[in-house]
């Protein structure tokens, strides 16, 4: 393939790219642009939140018609808290998160060329772009933008009588969505494929890396899960625009009875969750991953407990798939139901922990070099346990009642897939911005990045588990109208200051990417000094990744320091240095690890 | 125009962003010693952070608190949640002292070796046998609660309808003969906007109220219904919530333990009001007063947030005085 490539123009090699890390890159600078967007929108409803009353001319200048006098109205907020979910979640952290580090990795980490389907792969980025288009696109319509929560349970998402934004604005949410999941179908297919059958010689599936098991089993939850949201917003489209009642049933509304019969909401919420909580899980796996690599790589020392890992990842994978009945506790299903799930889901916090505690001993006795990118990995095993750990009390059903849609769940989960996952994908940028743009990004804006981020991270969500506690609902346009809520206005203060200062410390890093790729310092080929393939290729890209022969495999990823005399820690490295690379054969004598 | 204005302000930050950074020294960006040294001073700082805003919110949010469970059901929840929260709080405050403090430990140096440390069967099976363990114990009480709080079985339970529409909430109480007559959309019309069905013998003497009195000691037996979109009634006092589902019946049971005068007699009560009061009277309203509430919890449409109904629980007697003065529907309705 390297050998007799054809000449490449401007067109096929940056706009309709077959190469994967072409594609991996306009995967990342999609995302962030919707990141922006995202980010920009809760800025703006946290200002709502925190001073009700109040105009801001920045209110005045983006709402338009959806605002008065600089005050936003009740279903632009509504809208805003919609799109701000749909735009992370999907956007961001799905196709922003897998899409860019699934497509450079598994060719580079496996030794592989290219994907399997290169043309499969541009047409999966091409359908992401075309549903982020169309997701932005929705934000113009005349009566607003999808407004009834990224759950989009009906009858309210159903029925333009109940909230103007279920009108045209939910039309296209729903359009947007389903190119969305056959992209991200067609993406997860490819990754499955290559990982299976496109490893070099030597590369056993127990000597992947963690990464490529996080985005493998992240690929299969996918390929589970999404076509089941796909049916869900098919027969959501069929109820709203053909007068079937999957959903819907004895409705009065604006003074008249519809013609609905016989269908259920709770139908839909089984079927959205069914992939809303897998896909919890498909945003935060790969972030995991990338955070086992980063951290092993920048410890100097073996990921501890490397089956293990891959076992809590498989575990996590299969009990995600039985636990989306948490988010029903309450919905009106069988209370034995409710029982079940509270079982399965506490389960998770098995796997969930051991992960937790491995990190944590791959810290232990380190050599610790931390660089931006490991401190984000550091972040995001801090953030990732303080999520986790409020999920003991949502997860089980008896006290799920009283927190269940409170501000509670949304500190909780904020912090274990919001901040974890982007953690996560930062982590990712800082670690792997060599191998895409063939330089290094600057440590000392990382750093303050990393900081203010952390700080405000936790600024925001941890006072907001108090005000969840003290029973405030989320989704709420102001609590004004509650008296008990009154002693909460300052904590809101506080969580919009700290959210806007995280929101403009962003900043800081997107000036660092940008100017990194122009300005940065040249990238030698293994910066990190890691074990990893993708550090054995050229620094600049080349089409088929290897120059000659892709290399062979001897070894696992993470022979970090490995001594000559095992018992002994101050002995000398067995290979001269503290890394080994996958591709360096065994010694004579040497035992495997 | 303005929104060019602040597109315009932003390109700005960001040239002159551009221009700053030009200064910056873009050579060594691999963490050095020097780094690891000030970085995992960072991280022993971010700890000291954390913990002090991790205590101080435990502390001063303390009063903001909902009061202790108004229902009798609800004591259970407050036990078992204040169980979970201690042993989440206790492994919170050591898992994050291990992480940063390790960063701060281990930051590297040149002169150190890092230890090749790649398994302890020993230590995992600790770790995975110790939360199963712990979370058996959550799951059987959490389990055990669950079902006292789904148990409705319970006849001598008053039987109410919680009937919700964007965006108010009515009730309805079953009447004498405690059965609620059937209703559906089909029967609203004019006052009759629950819709009753009148030709049912059981909806005689129902009677439909805008306020809920409930009385102290004697279990209610909700049943939600909605008439549009989906809502949740949200009765944080009482440990109580559960979702109107258009098309179906949903239920849920408590039994009041404090009446509406007792709660405000409530330390934690008069407290949390006497902040509240601070803060209207510096606004220049009305002072509050306690009283338990129905709210909305599930996103219902533009007015969500303002859909409530007060909740008054009182002495059986009082309540057999206020329900006999209640109208019945057979009456109101002709």
């Amino acid at each position: 393939m390297s050998e007799h490539h054809h000449k490449e123009t401007f067109v096929t090699k940056y706009i309709f790219s077959q190469d994967h890390k072409m594609i991996s890159k306009q995967f990342l600078i999609t995302g962030m642009i919707m990141g922006i967007i995202g980010v920009f929108m809760s800025m703006l409803f946290r200002l709502q939140l925190a001073w009700p009353e109040k105009s801001f001319s920045i209110i005045e200048a983006f709402l338009g018609p959806h605002q008065t006098d600089g005050v936003m109205n009740p279903d632009m907020y509504l809208a805003l808290v919609t799109i701000h979910g749909t735009i992370m979640v999907f956007f961001v952290l799905t196709a922003g998160l897998s899409g860019t580090f699934s497509n450079l990795l598994i060719p580079l980490q496996i030794g592989a060329r290219d994907m399997a389907s290169g043309f499969l792969n541009m047409v999966s980025y091409w359908l992401f772009f075309l549903s982020s288009i169309i997701m932005v696109i929705s934000l113009f319509v005349e009566a607003g933008p999808a407004s009834a929560g990224w759950t989009i349970y009906p009858p309210l998402s159903a029925l333009p009588q109940a909230i103007p934004g279920s009108g045209a604005g939910m039309t296209l949410w729903l359009v947007s969505m389903a190119i969305f999941i056959a992209s991200s179908l067609i993406g997860s297919l490819n990754y499955i494929v290559t990982i299976f059958n496109l490893r070099t010689k030597g590369m056993k599936m127990t000597r992947l890396p963690l990464t490529m098991w996080a985005f493998f089993i992240t690929a299969i939850i996918g390929v589970i899960s999404f076509p089941v949201l796909l049916s869900a917003a098919l027969l959501l489209i069929f109820d709203r625009s053909f007068g079937t009642s999957f959903y819907l049933s004895d409705i009065f509304i604006s003074g008249e009875v519809l013609h609905y019969q016989g269908g259920s909401p709770v139908l839909f919420e089984h079927l959205f969750w069914f992939l809303g909580h897998p896909e919890v899980y498909i945003i935060l796996l790969p972030a995991l991953g990338i955070t086992s690599e980063v951290i092993s790589t920048n410890s100097r020392k073996p990921i501890f407990g490397y089956r293990a890992m891959i076992g809590s990842i498989m575990a996590i994978a299969f009990l995600s798939t039985i636990v989306w009945g948490h988010h029903m506790f309450i919905s009106g299903m069988n209370p034995f139901l409710g029982s079940v799930f509270t079982f399965t889901t506490l389960l998770i916090a098995i796997p969930s922990a051991v992960k937790a505690f491995n990190y944590v001993t791959t810290l232990w006795k380190g050599n610790l070099q931390l660089n931006p990118a490991m401190l984000f990995s550091i972040g995001l095993v801090s953030t990732f346990v303080t999520g986790g750990l409020t999920g003991l009390v949502l997860g089980d059903s008896a006290l799920d009642i009283n927190v269940h849609d409170t501000y509670f769940v949304v500190a909780h989960f904020h912090l274990v897939m919001g901040v974890s996952a982007l953690f996560g994908m930062f982590a990712g940028i800082y670690h792997w911005f060599p191998k895409m743009y063939g330089k290094l990004m600057n440590k000392t804006l990382g750093y303050w990045h990393f900081w203010i981020t952390i700080i405000c991270a936790y600024g925001v969500f941890w006072p907001m588990h108090f005000i969840g506690l003290a029973g405030l609902p989320r989704r709420y346009y102001t609590n004004t109208n509650f008296p008990m809520f009154d002693d909460l206005a300052d904590i809101n203060v506080v969580i919009t200051l700290f959210a806007i200062a995280g929101g403009l410390a962003q900043i800081i890093f997107i000036a660092n990417f940008f100017i990194s790729i122009y300005r940065g310092e040249k990238s030698s080929q293994n910066p990190w000094k890691s074990n990893t393939l993708e550090w054995t290729t050229p620094v600049e890209h080349i089409h088929g990744n290897w120059p000659g022969k892709i290399p062979e495999v001897h070894r696992w990823a993470y022979d970090y320091s490995k001594k000559v005399d095992s018992n002994d820690d101050e002995s000398d490295y067995l290979h001269g240095d503290d890394f080994v690379l996958q591709t360096t054969p065994l010694l004579d004598g040497e035992e495997p690890s | 125009m303005l929104a060019l204005f602040y597109i315009f302000i932003g390109v700005a930050i960001g040239v002159s962003f551009w221009q700053v950074t030009r200064i910056l020294n873009f050579r060594g960006s691999i963490a050095t010693d020097k780094d690891n040294k000030k970085q995992g001073k960072n991280a022993l700082l971010f700890l000291v952070f954390l913990y002090i805003m991790m205590v101080y919110c435990l502390i001063a949010m303390n009063v903001i608190m909902l009061p202790e469970s108004a229902s009798i059901e609800g004591e259970h929840d407050d036990n078992l949640f204040n169980i979970t929260f201690w042993l989440i709080g206790v492994v919170q405050f050591i898992m994050q002292f291990l992480i940063f403090y390790f960063t701060f430990k281990y930051r590297g140096n040149k002169e150190n070796k890092a230890k090749f440390y790649a398994d302890s069967h020993k230590l995992e099976f600790i770790w995975t046998v110790t939360p199963a363990i712990v979370l058996v114990l959550l799951i059987g009480y959490g389990l055990w609660q669950w079902n006292n709080i789904m148990d409705l079985s319970d006849d001598d339970a008053i039987v109410i309808e919680v009937y919700s529409q964007q965006f108010r909430w009515d009730a309805r109480y079953a009447g004498e003969d405690n059965t609620l007559g059937l209703g559906n959309v089909n029967y609203i019309k004019g006052i009759n906007t629950m819709g009753v069905d009148m030709t049912d013998r059981n909806s005689q003497d129902d009677k439909q109220v805008t306020e809920l009195y409930l009385p102290k000691g004697r279990k209610i037996h909700f049943k939600f219904r909605s008439q549009d979109v989906l809502h949740s009634a949200y009765m944080p006092h009482f440990r109580a919530q559960m979702n109107c589902v258009p098309g179906m019946v949903t239920e849920f049971g408590f039994t009041p333990k404090y009446t509406t005068e007792e709660m405000r007699q409530q330390p934690e009560v008069i407290e949390k009001t006497i902040g509240i009061n601070k803060i209207r009277k510096a606004k220049g309203e009305d002072p509050y007063v306690f009283d338990y509430l129905l709210l909305c919890n599930k996103i219902c449409g533009a007015s969500h947030y303002n859909m409530q109904m007060k909740i008054t629980v009182v002495e059986p007697d009082e309540y057999e005085k206020w329900i006999a003065e209640q109208p019945t529907l057979a009456s109101v309705i002709k």
